[in-house]
């Protein structure tokens, strides 16, 4: 079919569909997790570049708890798979299951922030702050913006059992859930990669 | 063109923002934690343990949160190779070249400065 045909309506497409908003919304979040994980994926080089400049400091054998990271890994994981079940409840509208799930993501959230902070704390104690070695830097510029990121979605977190709350299951609330959602997995998919390069293989070396 | 296109059967949706299967099944979710917790699990089994040497166990690892991130995007994120989510695959490919070229990239270039680099010593002994 040619653009003149279309433009003067002969053979208009009568199967054409307009954007949903909430596609057309889910989409473009969808877009920035991607540019999100493009900046991950700079932090991740600028760490395997200066992995082994500890001038002379701590390494990561000397750092690096896999038992801690074990657990925030547990914690992460098992929040993606409520969240999931938190979408569903949402389908279902269903308020009482959809409170449940968003407040056990919450609270797994928190328990993988926790354990994070305290890793940092412990490091910083024992003097290996970011400020120590260029290994260091790196290592806490790409495991805290990962930080960063939980923290912002468990603010996320506690707006959306807001908006439930006070204004129910409208179509921005769906939309939201569905964005808030893709945004969990996404940071799940990343700590895959940050305790698999970071902390398993930066134990063995 | 005209006839073929009046005859397709598929109902055609502004591309990327096809959203039909984005919440799946329950049963998916589940699937996906299974699949997800036992390939972590035998990711951690595998560093813990020494029964591999030191560059089998890389590749393995390498493999292994490859499989991982399949398993989310796949049972999570419930991204499909459907011709509907075609954009989505696209956008996806493309951000992983983009990935790709930075890290490898500046692994390459990194490493090729770090060997053609005069050692320190010596740099420090020129300037004076």
């Amino acid at each position: 079919m040619s653009v003149m045909q279309m433009a003067s309506g002969e053979h208009a497409p009568a199967r054409y569909h307009p954007a949903t908003r909430f596609g057309v919304t889910g989409f473009g979040f969808y877009v920035y997790l991607l540019s999100d994980a493009i900046l991950f994926s700079a932090l991740f080089a600028i760490f395997a570049v200066l992995k082994g400049a500890t001038a002379g400091g701590p390494g990561a054998q000397a750092l690096f708890d896999v038992k801690n990271v074990g657990w925030e890994t547990a914690c992460l994981l098992t929040s993606s798979f409520v969240g999931g079940l938190a979408m569903l409840a949402a389908e279902a509208r269903r308020r009482l299951p959809l409170i449940l799930s968003l407040g056990a993501v919450f609270l797994l959230g928190l328990g993988f922030l926790s354990l994070e902070i305290h890793e940092f704390l412990g490091m910083i104690h024992a003097g290996a702050g970011p400020d120590r070695s260029a290994f260091l830097s790196a290592f806490f510029a790409l495991v805290g913006a990962h930080g960063l990121h939980i923290t912002v979605g468990l603010v996320w977190i506690i707006l959306l059992l807001i908006h439930v709350q006070t204004m129910g299951f409208s179509a921005s609330y769906r939309r939201r859930l569905f964005c808030f959602s893709l945004f969990w997995h996404v940071l799940d998919i990343v700590w895959i990669a940050i305790f698999t390069f970071v902390y398993l293989l930066g134990v063995q070396s | 063109m005209t006839d073929t296109a009046s005859r397709a059967p598929i109902q055609l949706r502004t591309p990327g923002t096809d959203v039909r299967g984005t919440v799946g099944p329950w049963s998916s979710y589940l699937t996906g934690f299974v699949l997800a917790a036992a390939l972590t699990a035998a990711s951690f089994w595998l560093a813990t343990g020494h029964m591999l040497t030191p560059a089998s166990l890389v590749a393995a690892l390498v493999v292994l949160a490859i499989g991982q991130m399949l398993v989310h995007l796949i049972f999570f994120l419930h991204i499909t190779t459907a011709p509907a989510q075609k954009t989505n695959i696209l956008a996806l490919l493309v951000t992983l070249l983009i990935i790709g070229l930075m890290v490898i990239g500046s692994l390459w270039i990194m490493s090729q400065l770090n060997v053609h680099m005069m050692p320190m010593d010596r740099l420090m002994q020129m300037q004076r």
